[in-house]
């Protein structure tokens, strides 16, 4: 059965490792469904989350041969249950002054951020699950989505554990 | 590095450099996992001035480098000026940077060194990309410095500009662009490291002009800066006990030995849990010569083109031990029928090998070498209490290796029988000699009909299938043992694609003897033809036969080679012989031979094993275990269903 899974792949801060990285999936015929890319609290390791829809089998393989990139230092598989899964969105929304109100309600019901307004619109910034995204979305759809950004999924293991610690040696 | 006698013997190594003893003279040589950038190192030559060239080529000597098949242009020029002053590094000026590859190919596979090769940035790059394609697929060990455009140019289409790392990444183990003169010595060590240990590969290292040009400083050793790299020799205790276990109790087991054994040097101990065990053992293309041909054990080499007994020993098996090799298509056929009663134990230092495509009951990560060693011990305390008859099984695969040996007719038409070329080529030449082959018909004889005794003796293009592989694959090789004899089993047309070699091999006295299976066609696409599309010939006569275009004889002779002729079996023991007796210089053989012989036995591609044909029509694992001779009414059958399959798989060559 096709399932999502996260990773999180730890990487040395290389210039073309994004390259390497997204180029394996095309090539082995895997698909990403979301990458983010950023820095961790080391200078010199980069943290990829990489969110791809296989089943558990050509899973296997794709950290297999992810693992085989001499940049990548570490995979992690990240359980939505046992992690902290966060992506942010931008949408700007149109909203003249008679509807402005319904849609700062809708703000506030998912607990996001109207984070500029003109006569005609509000951009709301909103983070969450891809889940809560949609939903919000959703209800904002009736209004008019004139423009919308999404970044890709980032996440974090709940509890003390810090996987970047037992991969990097001093 | 001037002489330029085509009749010269290849040059003996050139003496030391006088000072400090070369500590890590070993390096170039397959080495174990072990780190050496987690090591205290204490530097040998630190911060000494020098530009970003001669770092190169002092880095390439100090890593054991004795030997760059390469050709100067624009931008690697910088570091062709330190190379001539070198004496611990042999230049040989190659026509094509395919050449050069190919040749380092040659030169990795005939000794388990690292090859080098060296081309400048643009066309010289991306000349190089189809033989380290060839060196990713099977794994071999070359490492490969480019020439890039100046820093400040790249990225603006500059003259000879190719991005080379780019074009690379799918089919290198890993490659770098070099940002600063002073990572040099480092890049090159990585590189090194990188190529000759876990599972080997081609490395690229692409070199600015302007950081070749710049003032650095040369300070080895070199710390390798490898945290992601970590491959894992040493296999897991309970994961060898349970293999030894099923090896002990499977009644038809069987050893499916692939190049990973080869690479890993682990012969010996190969042949010690052969005889303890009893096991059949079944050699792949990739691992002829790993076990020897000789030996009563040795059932034969599996797959497309493999003997009968070695593919019903696979189909037919309880337990399949794996050891160096990686399920490949040409190997499993229609993988879901492929020893559909097998268990599966899978030993290989790429842990994305095991269970790729076949999935594994006992995965076992390691080296070869140390894995089978420690199989033999666990199998040896498994046997105190016990072990399975393998009477019955040997008796199966016996009666099988009788009914179906490896064997050919004559031509009808009277015309030369290229499998008796290729079959007296191995007995005059004999187990000693290296033979490299291209890809095709010639190549399969050669994997059959030659017999192979030691390792590093068969010389071959699996994975990619690279026609034109041949010549510069035995240029390297005799470059690497000037002291063997060297045939290349080439085709008419594996041969058109890279002989240009040959005037590199007359020219620095590399003595290699070629045999051009001339068929007068691309044999082994012709015979597809013959067998999937209706015998229509589409663009396949090459007109060496009907135009004698070109004339082989005269072509090795404007090469600066000894040409020879043979049609007739009368001339085929003469010529060989008198080749055998030429070692000042290239010879090259044009074996005139019939057009219609072909391989067999051959399971077709789309088609399970079950379906090989031992030779046309004969089917002997068809409908169960007894050996049946089907008409041609099923075999027509048969072939027009194979005929889709094929279309798709497009890979005959």
């Amino acid at each position: 059965m096709i399932e999502r899974h996260t990773l999180s792949v730890l990487v040395e801060d290389k210039p073309g490792v994004l390259a390497r990285v997204a180029g394996l999936f095309s090539r082995r015929g895997f698909n990403i469904e979301s990458l983010a890319v950023g820095p961790t609290e080391h200078a010199s390791v980069s943290r990829m989350t990489i969110v791809v829809a296989v089943d558990d089998f050509p899973l296997e393989q794709v950290t297999k041969q992810l693992n085989k990139l001499v940049h990548v230092i570490k995979i992690v598989e990240l359980e939505p249950a046992a992690s902290v899964q966060r992506e942010l969105l931008l949408v700007k929304v149109r909203a003249d002054p008679t509807v402005r109100s319904q849609v700062l309600e809708i703000v506030n019901l998912f607990r996001a951020k109207a984070v500029d307004v003109a006569p005609e619109a509000v951009t709301i910034e909103a983070t969450g699950t891809n889940e809560k995204l949609a939903a919000l979305l959703k209800n904002l759809e009736p209004y008019g989505i004139r423009e919308m950004v999404q970044s890709g999924m980032v996440a974090v293991g709940r509890g003390p554990r810090s996987i970047t610690a037992a991969a990097i040696r001093p | 590095m001037t002489t330029a006698n085509p009749r010269s013997a290849p040059k003996p190594a050139p003496p030391p450099r006088p000072g400090p003893p070369p500590v890590r003279a070993e390096q170039n040589h397959r080495t174990d996992d072990r780190n050496p950038a987690m090591k205290p190192v204490q530097p040998r030559f630190d911060r000494v001035p020098m530009t970003g060239a001669q770092s190169l080529v002092r880095s390439l000597e100090e890593v054991g480098c004795e030997v760059v098949f390469g050709i100067p242009g624009g931008t690697i020029l910088p570091a062709y000026d330190p190379l001539l002053d070198s004496t611990r590094v042999r230049h040989v000026l190659v026509r094509h940077e395919q050449g050069a590859g190919h040749a380092a190919t040659g030169y990795a596979q005939a000794t388990g060194k690292v090859g080098v090769c060296m081309a400048t940035s643009g066309p010289g790059a991306t000349n190089l990309v189809t033989p380290i394609a060839d060196a990713y697929m099977d794994s071999v060990p070359i490492v490969a410095v480019t020439g890039q455009q100046s820093r400040p140019l790249i990225g603006t289409d500059a003259f000879q500009e190719a991005d080379i790392t780019g074009i690379t990444m799918p089919v290198t183990k890993h490659n770098m662009l070099v940002t600063d003169a002073k990572d040099i010595p480092r890049a090159i060590t990585e590189a090194f490291h990188l190529a000759s240990t876990g599972r080997p590969g081609p490395v690229l290292v692409d070199i600015p002009k302007d950081v070749l040009q710049e003032q650095t400083t040369f300070t080895w050793p070199a710390e390798m800066e490898l945290p992601g790299y970590r491959p894992t020799t040493r296999p897991h205790g309970k994961q060898i006990r349970e293999a030894a276990k099923l090896m002990t109790s499977a009644a038809q087991p069987v050893l499916y030995v692939g190049g990973g054994v080869l690479k890993a040097e682990a012969s010996p101990e190969l042949l010690e849990l052969a005889e303890l065990t009893g096991i059949p053992v079944v050699t792949t293309l990739m691992a002829r010569g790993t076990f020897p041909d000789s030996h009563p054990q040795h059932v034969g080499m599996p797959g497309m083109h493999g003997t009968v007994a070695a593919v019903a020993a696979l189909q037919k098996a309880d337990l399949l031990v794996a050891l160096g090799s990686r399920f490949d298509d040409r190997v499993t056929g229609v993988l879901s029928s492929f020893a559909p009663n097998a268990k599966v134990v899978h030993a290989d230092i790429d842990p994305a090998e095991i269970s790729k495509n076949r999935r594994a009951d006992v995965p076992i990560v390691g080296d070869c070498k140390e894995v089978i060693t420690e199989l033999i011990d666990a199998v040896r305390a498994e046997r105190e209490s016990g072990h399975a008859d393998l009477t019955q099984w040997w008796a199966q695969l016996d009666n099988l290796r009788e009914t179906y040996p490896l064997g050919y007719d004559w031509p009808a038409d009277g015309s030369l029988s290229p499998e008796y070329v290729i079959e007296r080529i191995g007995q005059i030449a004999g187990p000693d000699a290296i033979y490299a082959a291209g890809v095709g018909q010639h190549q399969m004889w050669a994997a059959q009909f030659i017999k192979y005794e030691k390792p590093r003796t068969w010389l071959n293009s699996g994975g990619l299938g690279t026609m034109g592989y041949g010549v510069p694959a035995a240029m390297g090789a005799k470059m690497a043992r000037p002291d063997a004899v060297v045939w290349c089993i080439d085709g008419d047309g594996c041969f058109q694609m890279t002989n240009q070699e040959l005037a590199t091999c007359a020219i620095e006295g590399i003595p290699i003897k070629v045999a051009i299976i001339n068929n007068g066609n691309l044999g082994m696409v012709r015979q597809w033809q013959n067998l999937f599309y209706k015998e229509r010939y589409s663009n396949t006569d090459l007109g060496t036969h009907k135009h004698r275009i070109p004339d082989f004889k005269l072509l090795a002779e404007a090469m600066g080679c000894v040409g020879l002729r043979a049609e007739s079996k009368e001339d085929v023991d003469r010529v060989i012989k008198q080749a055998m007796e030429i070692n000042d210089q290239p010879v090259v053989i044009d074996f005139v031979v019939g057009a219609d012989a072909q391989v067999w036995p051959m399971v077709a591609a789309g088609t399970g094993n079950d379906q090989i044909m031992a030779a046309r029509d004969i089917r002997p694992l068809f409908d169960g275990d007894e050996p049946v001779i089907k008409g041609t009414v099923t075999a027509e059958a048969k072939v027009s269903t194979v005929t889709a399959d094929a279309l798709q798989d497009g890979a005959e060559s």
